[in-house]
Parts: C-alpha cells; structure tokens; sequence
C-alpha cells in the first residue's frame, strides 16, 4: 500500500476565498490516517499565467516540484487547476528531454534542479481512489447519507487531456461518483454533466459563463439533485458564490447547496457541520441535514 | 469599429492576401504544441463540443485554427475571442486529427501580450505572483484568521527567486517598461 504522506498544495484561491474546503479535507484526511506535511515554500502553479507567457508557467510549476523532489513526497492538492498544471508539467518534462533542459537552464538561476521520476502529483480524489481506497472510505463512515440524492461536477482539469492526466474516463467519469455512494448518498446523472463551469474567463466575460454555469445549475435541479458536489475551489466559486448572481441574470431560482466533497464525506464520518465549516457556504446548506439524519 | 465595418466583416467571404502574414505562419508553427496545427481540417468537431461556443455568439475555435493556419496576424490578435477559451480541454481529446487546440490559443495569447495586448484580469493576476507568490492578494485578516480556524500559518513565498523566474522568461517586460 502507498504510503499516506504528502505534501500539501494549497494553490491560491482556497487560501484566498475558500477555507472551508482546506478545512473539511484536513479534517477527513486526519481521519483516513493521511499525514500531510506543509510546503516549505510556496508559489503559485503557475496556470493563471500559462495565457501570458508559457515558460513562466512551466518554470513555476517545476519550482514547486523541486520542493517536492527535495523533500521525496508526493505532492497532494485540493485545486484540480494546481493538480492538471503540476501533473501536466511533471510528466513532460518527464518525457522530454529537451525541454527538461529548457527548463532546467532556467532554474539554474535560482540553483534548482527538476529530476524526474522521483515523485507524482495526485488531487485528493485521485489520492483517496488510488491511496486510501475506496473500502478503507467506506469504513469510515458512521452515518451514512442514506436518502440524500446528490449530482456531482468533476473539474475539468483532473480529467483532460487525458493523455497527460491519465485519470478516470473523461466522457463518463464514475470515480467521484463512487466515492460519493461510499458516502450513503446516491449521485444522480444530469445533462451535460463533464462541461467545464465556465470559471476561466471571469473577468473577460462574465456573461459567457454564468449563462454556462447557470445551465448546469438548471440540470442538476431538474433531475431533483439536493445538491451539487465539487472538488475544486473554481468550480465551487462558479456554483455556490455566484449562484445568486446566476439566478438573477437568469431570472430563475436554484437554491442549490454547493458541497465540497470532503464536507459530504465529513458528515458521513460524524463531523459536525460546524467541524466541516458548512455555515461559510453561499447557499444555504442546512436544509440538507434534516435529509440525512 | 463603425456600423459599415462591423457588417463588412459579417458578410465578406472573401480574405485578402494582406490579411494574411507569412512570417507569423511560420513563426506560430514553430512554437512546441502548435505544429500539428496544418492537420486541421475544420471538421468543426472543436467548435460543436466547446461548452463555451455553446454560450457564445462570436467564439468558434474552429476559425481561430483556420485563421491560424492562414497566418491572420492582425485579425486574430486583436479579436475579444483569443480570450474566451476556458482551457477545459474537450476539444483537445476530441479533436480527430490531435491537434492542441488549447495550446494553440495559448501560443497566440502569449504572442498578443508580447505585442502588448493583454486583458487587465492578466496582469493584475501576474502581478500579484509576482508581488506576493499568491495569484490572488490574500488580506492580512484572512491569514490571521487561519490560526482561530485550526489551520496551520500559509507558506511564504520566495520572491527573490520568483522575480529571478519572471526575469529569465522576460514576463511582463513591456508592462514594467510602460510604467
Ligand atoms: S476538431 Fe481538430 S480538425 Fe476538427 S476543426 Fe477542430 S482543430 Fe480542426
Ligand atoms: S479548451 Fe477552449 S476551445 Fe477547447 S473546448 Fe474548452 S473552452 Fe472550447
């Protein structure tokens, strides 16, 4: 069995805006035995840039898999945007040599040197399916969700491309679901379920993917989901701060409780939903314990 | 842009040759990622499985890779459109001839900032890693209030060998040179 230690990969957002999913994973985590050890230093993955310039992008992210290398742990992050970035760059420079020199020749300035081969970055779904496992989940549950029905929303970035993500099957992805029903919960399938939420191009366009987001929204609720599940602070952005905003430039009401998937998992294991941070979501999620107790 | 252009750019079908720029056909080809780019046979797959096409009226990443290939320079630079991919990346693994659909607007985006255009929401995101390590400025409040959460205090960043990066890739190079 994998050894359930790695290094934490806050990204930017959850720090910024969305600490109740930093704080439902390191509770669940704790529980499930994964030790996590802090970055020593920290900077951004890098993606929010890619746009501007290319080598910027990939010479942050293969700083941060220094740190890593140094430290011989794989890498653990909640952000599927940090995962997709880390996991794509790790594995082409990997793959190609050349641009492994490229790289390098530019972190020789900060006298760093990407190795390869030594370590893997996994998001915490991919860590709890291919680490923790799916039984070890099961058993940790002392209050199953029965009776809940939720929908889920993957993130695009830990399934495409997938010759470099290489997780899950990117036009029927399953495993989030599975670890949803480990909960008790059932997940429901709706419409146009691996879109992307749109979250990107806030700030280009705001209409583009509000009206994206705001279909989802609408197919989840007509499939008669209580809930939409998510693993990444973009994506939870998208749904649960700017529901309101989405209901009003559609003029239509959704009133659907956004979780992250740790809270799910965390009130199945008998957190509290004060432990879970619950009340710091948008939309009202209390609703939905009345369902599972 | 007046009326009449607006229109004339609706209906003309005809491309002139100076539209077209040689030298940045080439110059985009050569840009890892982007080669595949003359396998494009605008099927129009890209454009009928892209989740932002379906909410938008001007966005087809179909014509952004046949303006590509014709080597558009001018058209494709300036045009709102090169900002509306949301990098998702279903194009991409649908695309039958594996071409980097996603790459390639990336490698046109990074040449509009080289000329100098680039959307505020890019440089206020750069300059916050640049000025913080952070994509995004993260009050002071909200640190403190890291320790009453339970959590553990947020990594520093190392902005000494951050500016160093950002100087070896000259990012932002005409942005310092404006101010
Ligand atoms: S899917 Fe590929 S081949 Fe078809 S139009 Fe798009 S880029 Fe061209
Ligand atoms: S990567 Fe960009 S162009 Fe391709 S489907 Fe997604 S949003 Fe559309």
């Amino acid at each position: 069995m994998a050894e359930l230690k790695y290094l934490m990969f806050l990204g930017c957002v959850i720090p910024y805006r969305i600490s109740s999913y930093e704080i439902s994973a390191r509770k669940v985590l704790e529980r499930l035995g994964v030790e996590l050890v802090e970055m020593p230093e920290f900077n951004c993955c890098g993606l929010p840039i890619d746009s501007v310039a290319h080598d910027a992008m990939l010479v942050l992210a293969a700083r941060n898999l220094c740190l890593a290398e140094e430290k011989n742990l794989n890498i653990l992050t909640l952000c599927t945007g940090c995962a997709g970035t880390l996991r794509k760059v790790n594995k082409s420079l990997e793959a190609d040599k050349k641009l492994k020199e490229h790289v390098n020749g530019h972190l020789k300035e900060i006298g760093m040197e990407f190795k390869g081969g030594k370590i893997v970055v996994k998001h915490l779904i991919q860590a709890l399916i291919e680490d923790v496992s799916l039984e070890k989940i099961k058993d940790a549950v002392v209050k199953p969700l029965t009776g809940l029905k939720v929908a889920e929303h993957n993130g695009c970035h830990i399934l495409r491309p997938a010759k470099y993500i290489g997780f899950d099957d990117p036009e029927n992805p399953v495993l989030l679901k599975r670890l949803i029903e480990a909960t008790g919960a059932e997940c429901l399938d709706y419409m146009y379920e691996t879109d992307c939420c749109g979250a990107p191009i806030i700030g280009v366009n705001d209409k583009i993917p509000l009206y994206l987001a705001g279909d989802k929204l609408r197919n989840v609720k007509s499939v008669d989901a209580q809930a939409l599940i998510t693993v990444c602070p973009f994506c939870h952005m998208m749904f649960d701060i700017n529901q309101p905003r989405i209901e009003r430039l559609l003029e239509e009401e959704f009133g659907i409780p956004v979780l992250h998937y740790p809270q799910l998992l965390g009130l199945a294991m008998g957190f509290t939903p004060q432990e879970l941070a619950l009340e710091e979501l948008r939309v009202d999620a209390t609703k939905l314990l009345n369902v599972s107790q | 842009m007046s009326e009449k252009q607006a229109n004339s750019t609706r209906l003309r079908r005809v491309i002139k040759m100076g539209d077209l720029d040689p030298a940045f056909k080439r110059e985009i080809r050569e840009i890892p990622g982007v080669e595949k780019i003359n396998l494009c046979f605008q099927c129009g797959t890209c454009t009928a499985d892209c989740p932002i096409a379906r909410f938008s009226e001007i966005y087809s990443p179909r014509k952004i890779m046949r303006m590509t290939q014709l080597g558009m320079k001018k058209k494709l630079l300036s045009s709102e459109s090169l900002w509306l991919c949301a990098a998702c990346f279903t194009c991409v693994d649908h695309c039958p001839q594996g071409v980097d659909i996603a790459g390639v607007v990336r490698a046109l985006r990074n040449i509009a900032v080289r000329e100098g255009i680039i959307p505020d929401v890019f440089k206020e995101l750069t300059d916050n890693i640049l000025k913080t390590g952070y994509a995004y400025k993260i009050p002071e409040l909200r640190k403190k209030k890291r320790t009453e959460k339970g959590l553990p205090p947020l990594p520093e960043a190392n902005l000494e060998d951050v500016s160093k990066l950002f100087d070896v890739v000259a990012v932002f190079k005409a942005k310092q040179e404006e101010e």
